[in-house]
């Protein structure tokens, strides 16, 4: 028995979401956790910190989700593997569904905790439920929720082997990369900390104090709906139902009143911090901490607060 | 141009979430459906769009039972052509998918859309899935496609960017924001939407390899702590001592 992890790296070096999912799989504690990687690695890309015994080594940059399915299936095959682990971003939700096609196995996406037996845990109706899934295949491909597990380190020393496999041709070509942000913050789904603004703010120009809050806390930006669709700020920050879903263990919401699609979106943050001028907002009523304020008076107040500390 | 959109039904946002069935299976009972944005709003808006500009035909394909009528009806009020349904109540992703594909296998369809996710199950599975089944490329979390003859053009989120890519000839994507704008259906479109062809497809008979053993609703909210504004670092220091989280 043995985990197979598919590990995304930048600059050669596992990034956060695959730390987090070796990390998964060695906590799994079901068997030798191999793991993946296509393109650039030096040394075993931090691998060994988080429990990975071995580590597959393809030396092409594979892009294709196609021909990345390819490549797990055949990996897959070499480590013996009975469950398969990727990230539940957007990469790794692309490659997972057609792996376990492929395998003909189940397959649970947005796993949030370790499994007990052959049964994992996800969230399902954006948030408003849980659902415990049984996989009735021997061999099985989940994703994990990122920031939902975390990474616990636990050094083993990894081997490094090339791995070759047949992959196919690439028929969907990369253009070219835009980055969403460029000032080196987490992206918004591996983020931990989250600081959020709504029409609160009442224009672009005033987002000066949110960014200062999010700076001092090292948290990433985030913004209500109205506000990506009036351009306040670009949409690839809006959260909600029809945004992005995220899982910080801190979501500091400014000056939004938090309607339930905004709340499909932010509510498994694990502390939601609310500040909004208007008593009744029904945010009020899914946060931990409130403060009823003028946002432009309290986020200045919590940045010099946080600075101090 | 000839499309096909996958379009599911979904509980609406502010609809009761409630199961039954010893928890195993989702409370229907008074629940009001829509089509799911994602399929809506971005997958099937940006078809109806591409064929309005380069001709063809937009249908539409949704797995399960009767009560899928009212939303496919909407599909065609807003502007598809005709529409699917496959007569199943599938439990598992690739169950949906794999009805689709055996399907569309010998239709010979240039694009098939899909939702990035559905809001019910959130799985983000099935567009995937049906370019597996059917063996084409698959380009996920689609924000932007343009369409010249065989090449497609298409802006597209990944983790921490957007890919512009390209692909030539038949794919699969999911649709997300950006895609386009919601539709609103006229009342010519809700007449004519009437008379549009619904073919009911048996069910092929697909096997799930999951099942879900038990709903949970999550443990109720604790009330919130209110703190003075002008005592805002007091905040910080409860999220310090007592949440433990920064």
């Amino acid at each position: 028995m043995s985990v197979l992890v598919y590990i995304q790296t930048q600059d050669g070096t596992a990034t956060k979401a695959g730390l987090e999912v070796a990390s998964f799989a060695k906590n799994m504690n079901v068997g030798d956790v191999t793991a993946l990687v296509s393109g650039t690695l030096s040394g075993d890309g931090g691998l060994g910190s988080v429990g990975v015994s071995k580590v597959l080594h393809f030396s092409e940059a594979v892009t294709d989700n196609a021909q990345l399915s390819k490549l797990t299936q055949a990996a897959a095959k070499n480590a013996a593997a009975s469950t398969i682990v990727f990230s539940g971003n957007n990469d790794g939700n692309a490659i997972a569904p057609r792996v376990a096609i492929a395998l003909n196995v189940g397959y649970v996406s947005g796993v949030t905790c370790l499994p007990e037996g052959k049964t994992f845990t996800r969230n399902v109706f954006s948030g408003k439920a849980t659902a415990a899934v049984n996989v009735l295949s021997d061999v099985r491909v989940i994703s994990i929720t990122p920031n939902s597990f975390g990474i616990k380190p636990d050094a083993v020393d990894a081997s490094v082997e090339t791995f070759s496999a047949d992959i196919g041709a690439q028929r969907v070509v990369i253009n070219g990369f835009t980055p969403t942000s460029n000032d080196g913050s987490v992206p918004l789904p591996e983020a931990e900390r989250v600081v959020s603004a709504g029409r609160g703010l009442k224009g672009p120009e005033n987002w000066g104090i949110v960014e200062d809050l999010a700076r001092a806390l090292g948290a990433t930006t985030a913004c209500s709906r109205p506000v990506g669709d009036m351009g306040w700020r670009p949409h690839h920050e809006h959260v909600g139902q029809t945004g992005l879903t995220i899982r910080p263990d801190l979501y500091i919401a400014c000056g939004i009143s938090g309607a339930i699609q905004h709340l499909a979106g932010v509510n498994q943050s694990k502390v939601i911090v609310v500040i909004n001028t208007d008593p009744e907002a029904p945010f009020f009523k899914a946060a931990d901490y409130g403060i009823v304020g003028d946002v432009f008076e309290v986020l200045p107040k919590l940045t010099e607060a946080i600075k101090a500390l | 141009m000839k499309l096909l959109v996958c379009i599911s039904k979904a509980p609406d946002t502010t609809s009761r979430i409630a199961f039954t069935d010893g928890d195993k299976r989702f409370d229907e009972s008074g629940v009001q459906f829509i089509v799911n944005p994602y399929d809506e709003w971005y997958a099937l808006v940006r078809a109806i769009e591409l064929v309005e500009a380069h001709g063809g035909s937009v249908t539409t394909i949704t797995v399960g039972d009767t009560t899928c009528d009212p939303i496919i009806r909407k599909a065609l009020a807003i502007g598809a052509s005709d529409a699917v349904r496959i007569d199943a109540n599938p439990t598992d992703s690739s169950q949906v998918a794999r009805l689709i594909a055996n399907y569309a296998n010998d239709k010979s369809y240039d694009i098939i859309f899909a939702g990035k996710e559905s809001i019910d199950n959130n799985s983000s599975a099935v567009p995937a899935m049906i370019a597996e089944c059917m063996d084409l490329p698959y380009v996920a979390f689609a924000t932007s496609i343009d369409v010249d003859g065989d090449v497609s053009t298409l802006n597209c989120e990944s983790t921490g960017g957007t890919n512009n890519v390209t692909v030539h000839g038949a794919f699969v994507l999911s649709a997300t924001k950006g895609m386009a704008e919601q539709k609103i259906p006229n009342m010519r479109g809700i007449m004519s939407a009437r008379t549009k062809p619904l073919t009911v497809v048996e069910d092929s008979g697909v096997t799930a390899p999951t099942e879900v053993s038990k709903f949970t609703l999550p443990p109720a909210k604790g009330d919130c702590v209110m703190v003075d504004a002008d005592n805002a670092a007091d905040l910080v220091r409860l999220l310090r001592e007592e949440a433990k989280i920064i």
